[in-house]
């Protein structure tokens, strides 16, 4: 989606009115987030709006991007908020051999996720935590399972790309297969058009 | 820097993570070999953060790296970077010489008699965006500053007055990336004792 450059746009502020209604939509959306809404989001933090190319809304506070939305559609996180609370979101794990591919703005395929490097929610809607907790730090290699989420994942819905060897995310986007389905099939665009690293959306200057 | 990440420094408890970015390609450093310019990011790394240098770039790290790949695979992907290594540097290298190139004109035209409009063409070619820098210049001496078209194409900044010598120190000045030998002053008419505009 942001693979051109992005030259940063005016910011206009949002209303306190939208400000809580988005505070609300991020809540239910990212219930993990609920804890540090008000980190991210202070009550008296003034929301700032900028349009950017393809009907793309980023909204920011002060020079930080917080979250980034296609017209309507969900509201997605930009990376440097996932770097910042990377329990926080709904998660999944590609092997090594996809990065690179992902990175220069490929569709992220089914094979990354369903191969020995990758890691998808195991299907248990009950087991409760926080994503990647164990094993995404230092837990790979004393074999212990990074934990990639419970509850399987449906289609449409946000989801953070993390990567094998690796801390930080690597990008965001919208599944356009359900978790469940992508274990079955094992082929096919699992991600299509997201936010990754490198791309315009994360070079774009917001001072 | 740009590496980085600003903190909410909540006095309760700032719960965020405070993630270092390089400041070469501005990745996470774990990413830099995904840049493209991973020499350069090897080299601000080892200087700003050499413990974490130490880590990523290990033997160790690289063979375990490495090792989850099939051979075929691995040729593959170092092919890629390779590719993309050449690349960069060729974009940055004609990047360069654009700019050893191009040249600023500062150039002051007569209007009425004694008034002058001083346009300013050229900029674009050092990454400065042209509506910008006309809102510093008209802020600076507190005059209009605008950006018109040209007929011949591209974009020139207009700013009233006779101020071409106030501009080239100015820009000089506070955009360090033009060298002073690639600006240029052009007076259109000879006429003397036109004073600095206001």
């Amino acid at each position: 989606m942001f693979k051109k450059d992005i030259s940063p746009g005016s910011k206009s502020k949002v209303k306190s009115s939208v400000q809580r209604a988005i505070r609300n939509q991020l809540v239910t959306t990212y219930p993990l987030l609920a804890p540090h809404i008000d980190e991210i989001i202070p009550k008296k933090e003034q929301l700032d709006a900028m349009k950017i190319p393809d009907r793309v809304t980023l909204y920011l506070i002060g020079p930080t991007p917080l979250f980034y939305q296609h017209m309507t559609d969900a509201l997605l996180p930009h990376l440097r908020l996932v770097h910042r609370f990377p329990t926080c979101f709904p998660s999944i794990r590609i092997d090594r051999g996809a990065i690179r591919f992902v990175l220069s703005g490929a569709t992220l395929m089914a094979p990354g996720l369903t191969s020995t490097g990758g890691r998808l929610p195991n299907g248990d809607a009950e087991e409760k935590g926080a994503y990647g907790e164990h094993g995404r730090k230092d837990g790979e290699e004393k074999g212990k399972e990074g934990w990639y989420g419970g509850r399987e994942l449906e289609k449409g819905e946000p989801v953070v790309v993390c990567a094998e060897g690796k801390e930080e995310a690597c990008a965001v986007g919208i599944l356009s297969m359900g978790t469940k389905e992508v274990k079955e099939k094992g082929k096919g665009p699992v991600v299509e058009e997201g936010h990754y690293l490198g791309d315009g959306l994360w070079r774009l200057v917001t001072e | 820097m740009a590496d980085t990440e600003v903190e909410h420094a909540l006095p309760s408890e700032p719960q965020s993570r405070h993630v270092v970015y390089c400041g070469a390609c501005s990745l996470p450093p774990e990413y830099c070999e995904f840049g493209g310019i991973v020499k350069k990011c090897q080299d601000w790394l080892q200087k700003n953060h050499p413990e974490m240098y130490d880590r990523l770039w290990s033997e160790d790290a690289l063979a375990a790296a490495t090792s989850t790949l099939s051979l075929d695979a691995q040729k593959r992907a170092e092919k890629d970077a390779h590719k993309k290594a050449l690349k960069a540097e060729a974009l940055e290298q004609k990047h360069l010489q654009q700019i050893a190139e191009s040249k600023v004109t500062i150039k002051r035209v007569e209007r009425n008699k004694r008034k002058f409009v001083t346009t300013v063409t050229g900029l674009e070619a050092f990454g400065l965006e042209n509506k910008k820098v006309a809102k510093d210049l008209g802020k600076k001496f507190a005059t209009g500053a605008s950006v018109t078209k040209v007929p011949s194409g591209g974009e020139e900044i207009v700013v009233q007055g006779d101020v071409s010598e106030e501009i080239e120190e100015f820009l000089l000045e506070k955009y360090k990336v033009i060298p002073e030998d690639n600006i240029e002053l052009v007076e259109d008419k000879k006429k003397k004792g036109a004073g600095a505009g206001g």
